[in-house]
């Protein structure tokens, strides 16, 4: 902030920083161009207005020289922007292995967040400081996008899959949340706060948010509420499969196929089960869709991915 | 004879008739980018269902479907024949060949038409809020499978009513044309008529020899 | 006989009077004057929307009109400024004018067609503004599904439907440009002695014809969705919202260079002319125009790098996107060597095409931003995309058809128009866009997201700087419309050739007789052979 005026968002997530390079990279670069080519039109104006003195001889109209250079010139600094710029964005696609992970439902028109303790917030997201986190994106409804400028990080959560997206704050501080996918009446109201805390503020903070059950543990009430026990569970009337360890390991199907049994497995498992069979045995699973919705469909992810060892992520 | 040109810009006949030909050929290549998108759509819903779009296809009737598809092929021939006949200067028998085009095409209509009774009356529709009853391994797959197959039939059968149309313009001017003029609109006409014959040869199998 | 607007005996605009001899004109130069006439009334109805979005947004609060009719705004004014201004702007009126004069035909391939695509385009235009009127539509002109599919309760259906018709007005336009060019071009004019503006009008056309039926088959599975119950995006049925975005954007993208291709075209025309020189570079030009429609069609991923698609499809059309910038950033050094060893005059379309230029150029540099895969998450959905396409639309496209138009319009009505208020109205114009549009790249670097109508005081600033120059800029494209108009009346006389350039078109009278030229011309010779003669060494 210059005199009050805003000319850049704070950088307050590890990766703001990298991205920031990059963008004031490309800022030299654009006014170092445009500087070049105003000085060059202007100049050109200038000189060569009608009736000026300036010497016309030896004009050309082609150079294949001239279009070799600035075309492999532009070749070269576009490949390298577009490399720093890949290089940067894969970087998002691995989270850290210990960070912590939040489930986070966007609905019209607000922000759900549910720590791994159990603890629920409304349009507000506490993580700790200097500690991984990575939010497990789902959409109750339309699709929406999870988007925090200060860390320099935006995922849309797409109803009928999970999305995820991971930051580590570096410094405490309230940063804006806005939802960035237009998303109905109130999308300029599907707003909030993502509040970093140093470790031990944040320790304390879940301790007074009290815990309730965690996300694992409800999705096990709902997992025997809804029936799933009676059939997973060492059922003698109905052959299911066991689902310890199942999450993050590949499954054998029926079709003869073999697929890793990701979220998405299991989301499809519970919504849509006769799509995809496991080998030996009979489709006979029903279908939960309509009966759970997305909220609780986090829930039972959040348990069923406790029942596999914690190395086990595909 | 046939030196008289139709348009304002062109000067003599015959490259008013490649201009005619040429255009055609683009309006067609749009239409291949139409129902390509749709066929994309359509392929990328089976990939996801594969199970229930087999299962599904079971149902449309296979006979049906290749009567329609030799009943098709047919006009085709039709309106070659009235293409060949025209350039030949044969103009009356010409007519009678864009007819029976036409005829076999309403033929093709109507057969379609008894295949959505029946899909209808089994509760294979899926459309206008009709109910929709499916068993098997996958009924959304199945449902998704009935909502592209009255969609895209349906986008091919307005095509085909649109080509029964120009058609049905074409006969009717046609004993005041100048032959020139004849020729060009047969020829235009001819190209759509099997462009619409193609796409559903590329309807059928997708549809209907699923799994089989 | 009575003194008509602009009209000499025996030119086209002369011969034949009455609303009939317009309404059932298939004269491309009048079907021209009823785009030019349309398309005028739907740039100031989009911009009136304009207006009043940015008044909203000088404050924090939404305050001016309720989240509904906010939602409503901006939706309609993308879809009238995307469908009914910027895609047929130059096309339908400089394009349908211009094409046959400088190609030595006497009218497009198909006359009738033409005419016929003027009434499409009315009525599917007529159509979506009929459900502005019944109540707008609120999905943004983007028609995101599931939202505009199973939760909008505005009129999806009705503008989807107005915008598919207005679709095959497109199409129509586009083969018959494709047509003429091959096949009525005059005796001695090869490929590559033809104007620019020739070439960037075929390229634009094969985008029309090859990309509109992919937005048609997106609006139709929209429209069978909400209206006939077939749910191919609906999550719930086993279907993919992620499927409309690729479908749209493969027809979206494309779509965005039929809306600048036009524009560069024209510039190319009038660099050279107030130059006195050649175009730098003619065959570079114009393989660049085809370049630019070929690789648009590989691009569209670039709108869905946040989406859910995969982080390996985006890591392919970010690269693809910067192969797409090459040929446009050829074309800029081109034009800026046009001007070397020139002996340049200042007329006003001379001032709006080096504002196009420098307009251009900027709004293209925030492109290389946007390919780059990890400032895009950051800015994605952001006031720096708004800035970057209202650069390349207004600044650019908007700002070339302004500058064709009263490149013409000598030849076009027979009459000069005031070159003072002319210049004025550049000069504002160039001002006020830059004062609306470059505080919104720092609006988007901050994180202001699009299409909220209130946001968080700290953005105040940027958006009160924004507001303030709509104003200036509305007032800069009011000038020529009360300057070009006045012109009509009481503008003196145009000679056939006032701007002394190159080009078949300035062969004829101003304005042309009914059927363009009394010989066919022959063409011995590559285009912009400037110097002329008279010019004097």
């Amino acid at each position: 902030m210059s005199f009050g005026i805003p000319f850049a968002p704070e950088q307050a997530s590890s990766l703001a920083p990298g991205v920031d390079h990059l963008f004031y990279a490309l800022l030299a670069f654009t006014f170092a161009l445009g500087i070049f080519l105003s000085a060059l039109v202007i100049g050109y104006s200038v000189k060569y207005r009608a009736g000026s003195p300036a010497d016309r001889s030896g004009e050309r109209s082609r150079s294949a020289p001239l279009e070799i250079a600035w075309t492999t010139a532009t070749l070269v600094v576009a490949f390298a922007i577009f490399a720093w710029g890949a290089v940067l964005f894969m970087g998002r696609e691995h989270p850290p292995a210990d960070a912590i992970e939040i489930a986070g439902l966007g609905k019209q028109w607000m922000w759900q967040f549910r720590h791994p303790g159990g603890q629920r917030e409304i349009d507000e997201l506490h993580v700790p400081v200097g500690r991984a986190v990575v939010v497990s994106l789902a959409s109750q409804d339309v699709i929406h996008s999870f988007f925090v400028p200060a860390f320099r990080v935006k995922q849309d959560a797409v109803p009928g899959r999970t999305t995820h997206v991971w930051f580590t704050a570096t410094e405490p501080g309230r940063f804006h949340l806005f939802c960035a996918e237009y998303c109905g009446t109130e999308h300029s109201g599907m707003v909030g706060w993502v509040v970093a805390m140093q470790p031990e503020d944040y320790a304390a903070w879940l301790e007074r948010q009290g815990s309730g059950d965690t996300l694992a543990q409800q999705g096990e009430k709902l997992f025997r509420a809804l029936g799933c026990s009676g059939c997973h569970e060492n059922s003698t009337a109905v052959r299911a499969p066991d689902l310890h360890g199942v999450y993050g390991r590949p499954v054998a199907l029926a079709n003869s196929q073999t697929v890793m049994a990701d979220e998405r497995y299991l989301r499809d498992s519970i919504l849509q089960p006769a799509r995809e069979v496991a080998a030996g045995y009979e489709p006979v699973m029903p279908s939960f869709d309509g009966l759970v919705d997305e909220g609780e469909l986090q829930m039972l992810l959040s348990y069923l991915k406790s029942l596999s060892p914690k190395e086990a992520s595909p | 004879m046939s030196g008289a040109v139709e348009s304002e810009a062109f000067r003599d006949a015959e490259r008013e008739r490649q201009a005619d030909a040429f255009g055609m050929w683009i309006f067609i290549g749009s239409e291949a980018m139409l129902f390509g998108a749709v066929m994309l759509v359509y392929l990328t819903a089976r990939m996801a269902h594969p199970e229930g779009f087999g299962e599904a296809s079971s149902r449309l009737s296979l006979l049906l479907g290749t009567v329609n598809t030799a009943v098709l092929i047919t006009s085709s021939l039709a309106m070659a024949l009235a293409d060949l006949l025209v350039k030949l200067g044969r103009r009356r028998a010409a007519a009678w060949a864009l007819a029976a085009t036409a005829l076999l095409g309403l033929a093709f209509l109507a057969v379609k038409g008894v295949e959505y009774a029946d899909e209808v009356r089994e509760g294979l529709a899926p459309v206008l809020g009709l109910p929709f009853a499916f068993e098997g391994a996958d009924p959304r797959g199945a449902q998704l499978f009935f909502e592209l197959y009255f969609a895209s039939t349906g986008l091919h059968a307005a095509h085909l009513i649109g080509g029964l149309a120009a058609i049905a313009t074409v006969l009717a001017t046609w004993r005041r044309s100048t032959d020139a003029a004849c020729l060009r609109r047969t020829r235009a006409v001819g190209l759509y008529w099997h462009f619409v014959d193609i796409v559903w040869v590329f309807l059928f199998p997708l549809l209907y020899l699923v799994h089989r | 006989m009575s003194e008509r607007i602009g009209a000499v005996p025996a030119t086209y605009m002369g011969e034949g009077s009455g609303p009939r001899a317009w309404l059932l004109t298939t004269d491309h130069k009048r079907v021209a004057w009823l785009y030019l006439v349309a398309l005028t009334v739907f740039f100031f109805l989009g911009g009136a929307m304009a207006v009043l979005i940015r008044v909203e947004l000088a404050t924090p609060a939404g305050d001016l009109v309720s989240d509904d009719a906010y939602d409503r705004l901006f939706s309609i004014h993308g879809i009238i400024m995307v469908w009914f201004f910027l895609v047929p702007s130059i096309p339908a009126t400089l394009g349908n004018f211009l094409l046959p004069l400088m190609i030595g035909a006497r009218d497009l391939a198909f006359p009738r067609l033409n005419l016929a695509s003027w009434y499409v385009f009315i009525f599917g235009s007529g159509f979506t503004l009929y459900s502005v009127i019944a109540g707008g539509v609120d999905t943004g002109w983007t028609f995101y599904t599931p939202f505009s599919t199973m939760f909008s309760n505005s009129y999806v259906s009705a503008a989807a439907f107005g915008v598919f018709i207005v679709g095959f007005s497109t199409i129509m336009t586009g083969i018959n440009f494709i047509v003429t060019v091959h096949k009525l071009r005059a005796p001695g004019l090869t490929w590559f002695r033809l104007p620019i503006f020739v070439w960037t009008m075929y390229a634009t056309a094969l985008v029309m014809v090859l990309a509109t039926p992919v937005l048609a088959a997106s609006l139709i599975l929209i429209v069978l969705e909400r209206v006939f119950g077939i749910g191919v995006f609906d999550p719930g049925l086993g279907g993919d919202p992620l499927l409309f975005q690729h479908l749209f954007w493969f027809y979206s993208h494309p779509a965005v260079y039929i809306m600048i291709l036009p524009g560069m075209g024209v510039v190319s025309e009038i660099l050279p002319c107030f130059s006195r020189r050649p175009l730098f570079g003619y065959t570079a030009v114009a393989l660049s125009s085809m370049a630019i429609a070929i690789f648009g069609f590989l691009v569209w991923g670039h709108h869905m790098f946040v989406s859910g698609q995969s982080a390996y499809a985006g890591l392919v059309f970010s690269f693809l996107s910067y192969c797409v910038a090459i040929p446009s950033a050829i074309k800029v050094f081109n034009w800026s060597l046009t001007l070397r060893k020139g002996e340049i005059a200042f007329e006003t379309s001379m001032l709006y095409a080096l504002g196009f230029l420098g307009l251009f150029t900027f709004g293209g540099l925030a492109g290389l931003f946007l390919a780059a895969l990890a400032v895009d998450v950051h800015v994605h959905d952001t006031y720096f995309v708004v800035a970057h396409f209202h650069y390349i639309m207004v600044g650019g496209m908007v700002t070339a058809f302004m500058a064709g138009i009263h490149f013409w319009w000598p030849k076009i009505t027979g009459r000069m128009y005031s070159e003072t208020w002319g210049r004025i109205a550049a000069i504002v114009t160039f001002l006020g866009f830059n004062l609306t549009f470059f505080p919104q790249y720092v609006l988007g670097f901050l994180g202001m997201p699009r299409r909220y109508h209130a946001y968080p005081p700290e953005f105040a600033f940027w958006h009160i700087l924004s507001s303030a120059g709509a104003v200036v800029l509305a007032l800069g494209y009011l000038m020529p419309l009360f300057s070009l108009g006045w012109s009509l009346f009481r503008g003196p006389r145009a000679p056939d050739n006032p701007w002394r350039a190159t080009g078949l078109e300035w062969k004829t009278t101003s304005p042309p007789p009914p059927h363009n030229f009394d010989e066919t011309p022959v063409v011995d010779g590559p285009p912009y052979r400037y110097p002329l003669a008279e010019d004097g060494a």
